[in-house]
């Protein structure tokens, strides 16, 4: 081997004055990090990858891990994760395969824009004694209602309202399917969002039995592989979302191996157990856009028009002509996924290079709309790289209805964001199926943190709200005014609609 | 025996919304033949539908999507049918005395679907099978490019009845990855897609499938015998895993 030893990318250490044997490390690590041998505990720092869950167990803070301990001769075009991928293509002539979401050092928009606050002429609002409205109806609104006055002098509606999602908080969990993610991950989720009164996807996993008390909270995807899609999975859902693209890898569809299909999640899938799970980049009944407008309707149609359907695409280039098509599909919702959107696995190519992010994409759709006259036939849905309560409030201001979240709300379940979900052997317990891994994670404890991040995030949206004298999130939606560019270029700014800082 | 209850139903100018509520509520009240007449490009007939014992014959001309996501019934068409009859179907048959369109059978995880005449692209296109849920399509005539592509389970059947080639155009079984495509005569090896692998169909695989040729056959009143005299070609994945070996980590 020419290229020989790469050098480490973690440096595990443990200080023997601390450590006093207990072993939990050894336990605990999934990836063969430790390894007892009699009185010392040995360590194989080449195994690490940083995913913390020894240093979480340790009860002597025993454990250090150093990232990039060794330093490459340094140089801005020639980057050390560059220089690896090399080698590691040079050795193997095939696909670098990567988790999580883009691992590439773009600017963040959300972080140069600014909220607003009322100071003199406006007051701001104390959502402690002022009502503050973030119930949001996710679905197509009339464009114009009439009514019927009744000789009684009651009003009633005759225009047919379409069937909406009703969210008390402005927040679903992203579509993250069994199979990547674990049951009890998944249980996890659904029993959070159920307290909360809000929705989280199944991703294109089929539903399975244990999530069934919680189906009225549960979106079902259809997506290419249409995989666990039966009409009994169909009218169990709150509502459907077709998937044809994801942030993290816009363009392509999904594999999932065939180590990973063990007996439960090939009878949630419906395939055999063992068989890769291949999704085709398209669906093959959508070769345009009167044939997704044909799936939403057959979906509608089967489920008797009682369902919201929901559209997700990937943020690229022309979404905003896409998202118009959406709209006049008869679709409900159009989520629109920004391309540091997180994965299970993606191509790093993919990853890193393709697809836009996702404050320009919503941006530019809701004004699209808007200038169509439609943005009242869906609803819009970000996704993709929502960190924290201030990116939703720029996001909703930016024109969206609805935040889906993914990565933050693993990352509450004990995620240390490794990226190495892939692997199968995450010892939190949540992107893995292997059976004592999974154990790990206790449903009725991690959905408890769940249900805390949303609920922390939905308090300081109502603080941020009421700062900006805003008492009712309809308010905030599109509302650019709230928001101002920071060192933002004007190109930039102009695709977002906001003024600089100090306009 | 119970009564045979029946309904007939004249679908000239009905779209495709109440006529489906008029076929639910039928099989709701216990209705298990049911006959429509003059259809004519509705869409989505029997979308969804569960009801097994059911019967509905369709006399006319369905639009796409017939018989996606249904359960249970069968459905016979005098006629021809347009595009992905008894897409991403469960469970029941669909008989279509005529030709049909693109992607038929497209995602069938069970049931069958028998087209006495030709099909258009992408036939049978990622069918997949689990447990006894084994989805059948056969094809009296030919089929078009990317027949049974991304397939991963199910029994295909093309049968060239009439002297026309069964399969004349590219991309046949495409990433493949489970299940298998009989054909009668012999398959152009160009023609097969990247995946795929195809060999003389043996007396023994020719026997397993010999009960599905017949039925075809009783179903359109074809005889049989020469169907089941000619030689077979069976193309079947050639590896379980197509994708494998195409990732490293990072």
């Amino acid at each position: 081997m020419t290229i020989g030893s790469i050098p480490l990318r973690f440096r595990v250490s443990i200080d023997p004055d601390r450590c006093m044997l207990c072993g939990r490390c050894v336990e605990n690590c999934s990836y063969d990090v430790f390894r007892n041998d009699e009185d010392v505990i040995r360590i194989n720092s080449r195994n690490c990858v940083a995913c913390h869950r020894c240093l979480a167990f340790c009860p002597r803070d025993a454990i250090d891990i150093a990232e990039k301990p060794t330093d490459y001769r340094s140089h801005p075009l020639w980057t050390r994760e560059i220089r690896e991928a090399i080698f590691n293509q040079a050795k193997t002539g095939k696909i670098i395969l990567s988790g999580m979401g883009n691992a590439l050092p773009y600017p963040v928009i959300f972080d140069r824009l600014v909220l607003d606050a009322c100071q003199v002429t406006s007051p701001s609002i104390d959502p402690l004694r002022e009502p503050m409205e973030l119930r949001t109806y996710l679905g197509k609104k009339p464009g114009q209602i009439s009514l019927r006055e009744s000789p009684n002098g009651d009003v009633e509606l005759k225009t047919n309202l379409t069937p909406n999602l009703q969210i008390e908080t402005p927040i679903m969990v992203a579509h993250m399917s069994y199979g990547a993610i674990s049951l009890n991950a998944q249980l996890s989720l659904a029993k959070a969002v159920s307290r909360i009164g809000t929705f989280m996807g199944t991703g294109e996993g089929g539903l399975h039995e244990a999530l069934y008390p919680y189906q009225q909270h549960m979106i079902v995807q259809v997506a290419s592989g249409r995989f666990g899609v039966d009409i009994n999975y169909l009218e169990r859902g709150a509502a459907i979302e077709i998937k044809i693209g994801q942030g993290a890898k816009p363009g392509i569809g999904g594999h999932l191996p065939g180590e990973k299909v063990c007996a439960d999640v090939s009878r949630t899938r419906m395939i055999p157990e063992g068989s890769d799970a291949i999704s085709p980049a398209p669906h093959h009944d959508i070769y345009s856009i009167e044939d997704l407008k044909q799936l939403v309707r057959s979906l509608k149609e089967a489920t008797e028009w009682k369902k919201p359907v929901f559209v997700k695409i990937a943020a690229v280039h022309n979404s905003a002509a896409i998202a118009a098509g959406i709209a006049r599909s008869s679709a409900d919702a159009v989520v629109i996924d920004g391309f540091r959107g997180g994965t299970g696995a993606a191509p790093r190519v993919f990853r890193d290079h393709v697809g836009i992010p996702i404050e320009a994409a919503v941006a530019s759709v809701d004004a699209k709309l808007r200038q169509q006259r439609i943005r009242n036939e869906v609803s819009i849905i970000a996704s993709g790289g929502i960190r924290e309560s201030a990116d939703i409030a720029k996001v909703i201001a930016l024109g969206a209805d609805a935040v889906y979240i993914g990565t933050s709300a693993l990352v509450a379940m004990g995620c240390r964001v490794c990226g190495t979900c892939y692997r199968g052997l995450c010892p939190w317990g949540i992107a893995t199926q292997r059976p004592d891994l999974v154990a790990r994670l206790n449903p009725d404890e991690a959905s408890v943190q769940v249900e805390n991040l949303i609920h922390g995030w939905t308090l300081e949206l109502a603080e941020l709200m009421g700062a900006a004298g805003i008492n009712s999130i309809e308010s905030l939606r599109g509302n650019r005014d709230r928001l101002r560019g920071y060192m933002l270029d004007e190109g930039m700014m102009k695709v977002l609609d906001v003024l600089p800082v100090g306009a | 025996m119970k009564p045979v209850k029946s309904l007939r139903i004249d679908a000239r100018g009905v779209h495709y919304t109440p006529l489906n509520q008029m076929i639910r509520k039928a099989v709701a009240d216990g209705v298990t033949e049911i006959i429509i007449d003059n259809v004519l490009g509705q869409r989505f007939i029997a979308d969804g539908l569960k009801g097994d014992g059911v019967t509905i014959t369709l006399n006319g001309v369905p639009g796409g999507d017939l018989g996606m996501f249904m359960s249970g019934p069968t459905l016979i068409v005098h006629g021809n049918a347009d595009h992905a009859p008894g897409n991403t179907m469960d469970s029941g048959c669909i008989i279509i005395a005529g030709s049909a369109g693109d992607a038929v059978a497209h995602s069938m995880r069970g049931g069958r679907v028998y087209v006495r005449d030709n099909i258009g692209y992408r036939g049978g296109i990622h069918m997949k099978q689990y447990l006894d849920k084994r989805p059948i399509l056969v094809v009296g005539g030919s089929a078009r490019a990317f027949l049974g592509e991304y397939m991963a389970g199910g029994l295909l059947i093309v049968l060239g009845i009439d002297g026309t080639p069964p399969l004349s155009e590219r991309g046949i079984g495409s990433g493949i990855h489970g299940g298998e495509i009989f054909v009668r005569g012999r398959v152009n090896e160009m023609i097969l897609g990247f995946g795929a692998k195809q060999k003389p169909a043996t007396d023994d695989e020719k026997h397993q499938m010999t009960p599905v040729v017949k039925d075809f056959a009783a179903k359109f009143s074809l005889d049989p015998a020469p169907l089941l005299a000619s030689d077979y070609t069976r193309i079947v994945p050639a590896s379980t895993r197509p994708f494998a070996n195409k990732y490293t980590w990072e």
